[in-house]
């Protein structure tokens, strides 16, 4: 076990150089040039030598390589820059936006169990039948509904024609995380309910299950002593893994309901063609991904009697 | 019993085919509303018409008029054109780029398979839409632009697909054949592999189409897409955002329109996916 989390912390290094790599470049290769983007944001008229000034000061005369690995020491040492907007250090203030988008994202993931777990179970129990049938309708329905049209039409009824819930801001204390928890684990919800049913419906048609039957167990000691802790192990990889469209999907949610944010952050950062602001963002939002995913993989070989026994055998060769 | 079987199997796929007809026939319709468009409109979905603003669906104007007194059906089948090709154009162009990197990395193997799947590894690592947002920013040209972001981030996703597909085929038997018999590697991925690991790459792409069409649309809806006044669906409802009181229309035209075409790609790419690939079918 130990070894496997070692090389899997050393594949990690790899992984996070290309992060920043590729972050860099995206917004190094742009088309838009950072000085005349700064000129237009900050209102002053610059002449072409001030800009060149300018541009040898930020080290943007500079060979690509060489500013990357300027810019890479700067960010290990956790200085992500500073706004082209407000003129003040990116990392603080991305940081103090986080805990909002966390907690967002933590209370659409715990409403998504709540609802995907028992439904996934109750349809693949119900296999094929009425109850099946309308849970796989609405999953499906579900699917098919963006983000953006759900918040509005949550808006719409809740807070506009019910007026029960504030339509925006995270001000109205715990009232104004209900829309978009909402939104959020809707989506997440209908996609990860057919997983769950796709696992317990794997696990339902094994051959111990029906030897089982056969022994005449009951019928719910199978499901609850087996099958669904034989299953778990899939249910809980698979919500970790959608954790990654969770994230994207938080900035559109943040920047309807005007929660304070990091993903609407990004996005008034992209209007304002903020980049710092932006790469801090894309490279924050990756890490955490990895990271969770990362996790997932070390808790499945954990929890996975089979493989942590074939770890113990391997290392016994 | 062994017939029973093979009888209940048969009815199974007349069913799948019956369904596949159907399925197809909706997206026969919805690519031939988004083609014919122009001549479909009743309006011209750009005409301003200042003093019927904010119709609400009256027998004249189907789903209502905008701000402008546009016409929202005329908008809504206009619209159809951006969204619905954009999401063709770059499912076309993920599963085109994808499968060639994803093959020739299987088949050749060698540092430019490490290269090539170190660098997909990265891709993977980024949540989509973040990667794609912040693309799709910095690029800032339109439609296009949101489509080019989609495609840098989705890529990988079909590469390796069709490398893992490709890795299981150079060693099969009837390739070893090919070979002996004088086959190149031109030839031989040209007429073994690439026909036979076509079935899970075109299953997934028939079932991105709806995700890539809210990804474009969600994109738009951010104005990092299509701008106003391009009648696009998801630039179409950011625009009537401000109006959701009093005229929910504005938004609700291009929303269904979205959920409705979304829902009938889906329901057309479980199909197929049952049809070219049984084992992974629905229980």
């Amino acid at each position: 076990m130990k070894t496997y989390i070692a090389r899997r912390l050393l594949q990690l290094i790899p992984i996070l150089f290309g992060i920043t790599l590729l972050s860099f470049l995206l917004l190094h290769t742009g088309t838009a040039d950072v000085v005349d983007v700064m000129e237009s944001n900050t209102g002053s008229v610059m002449t072409e030598t001030e800009k060149e000034q300018l541009r040898a000061e930020l080290g943007l005369d500079r060979p690509l390589p060489v500013q990357y690995a300027a810019w890479l020491g700067r960010v290990l040492k956790g200085d992500m820059g500073v706004s082209y907007v407000s003129g003040r250090p990116v990392l603080p203030a991305f940081l103090s936006k986080l805990p909002a988008t966390i907690l967002l994202t933590v209370s659409s993931i715990l409403l998504t169990v709540l609802i995907s777990i028992p439904l996934g179970i109750l349809s693949a129990v119900r296999h094929n039948r009425i109850t099946d049938y309308i849970i796989r309708c609405f999953s499906f329905m579900g699917n098919s509904l963006p983000n953006f049209f759900v918040s509005l039409l949550l808006i719409y009824f809740f807070s506009l024609k019910l007026k029960l819930l504030p339509v925006m801001g995270n001000t109205a204390g715990w009232k104004s995380v209900i829309l978009p928890t909402l939104t959020l684990a809707l989506s997440m919800a209908s996609r990860y309910t057919r997983q769950v049913r796709a696992a317990v419906l794997e696990e339902l048609n094994k051959d111990y299950v029906q030897g089982a039957r056969a022994r005449g167990i009951h019928e719910k000691r199978i499901l609850y002593g087996s099958v669904l802790r034989a299953s778990m192990l899939t249910i809980v990889t698979l919500l970790a893994l959608s954790v990654g469209s969770l994230l994207g999907g938080t900035a559109i949610v943040e920047s309807i309901f005007l929660w304070d944010g990091v993903g609407r952050m990004a996005v008034d950062a992209i209007t304002m063609r903020d980049y710092p602001v932006i790469q801090a963002y894309v490279i924050w939002m990756a890490v955490i991904y990895v990271c969770v995913n990362l996790f997932t993989d070390i808790l499945y070989h954990y929890l996975d009697p089979r493989i942590r026994a074939g770890q113990e055998e391997m290392q016994w060769n | 019993m062994e017939l029973k079987r093979t009888a209940g199997r048969r009815a199974g796929n007349i069913h799948t085919t019956f369904k596949m007809a159907v399925f197809g026939a909706l997206v026969a319709l919805v690519l031939l509303t988004a083609v014919f468009a122009p001549q479909l409109a009743p309006f011209d979905p750009y005409e301003q018409d200042l003093g019927s603003a904010l119709l609400p669906p009256v027998r004249e104007h189907l789903f209502g008029t905008d701000r402008f007194g546009r016409d929202l059906l005329s908008r809504v089948i206009m619209g159809s054109r951006s969204t619905v090709f954009s999401a063709l154009l770059l499912v076309l162009l993920i599963t085109v780029i994808g499968t060639a990197v994803g093959m020739l990395c299987g088949y050749y193997g060698g540092w430019l398979d490490s290269l090539l799947m170190r660098l997909s590894d990265v891709f993977l690592a980024f949540p989509g839409m973040v990667f794609a947002i912040a693309a799709a920013g910095v690029m800032k040209g339109g439609l296009f632009s949101a489509v080019a972001a989609l495609a840098c981030i989705s890529w990988p996703k079909y590469a390796r697909i069709a490398r893992s597909q490709a890795l299981a085929i150079r060693n099969m038997p009837y390739v070893a054949a090919a070979r002996l018999a004088g086959s190149g590697d031109v030839q031989i991925m040209g007429k073994h592999i690439l026909p036979n690991l076509a079935g899970p790459v075109v299953v997934t792409a028939v079932l991105d189409m709806g995700t890539m069409m809210m990804e474009i649309a969600g994109l738009s809806f951010l104005g990092l897409g299509a701008a106003p006044p391009a009648a696009e669906w998801g630039s179409m409802m950011s625009d009537g955002r401000s109006m959701l009181q009093t005229s929910p229309w504005v938004v609700l035209a291009p929303g269904l329109a979205i959920f409705l075409t979304v829902m009938i790609f889906n329901l057309a790419g479980d199909t197929v996916r049952d049809l070219l690939d049984p084992r992974q079918r629905k229980r």
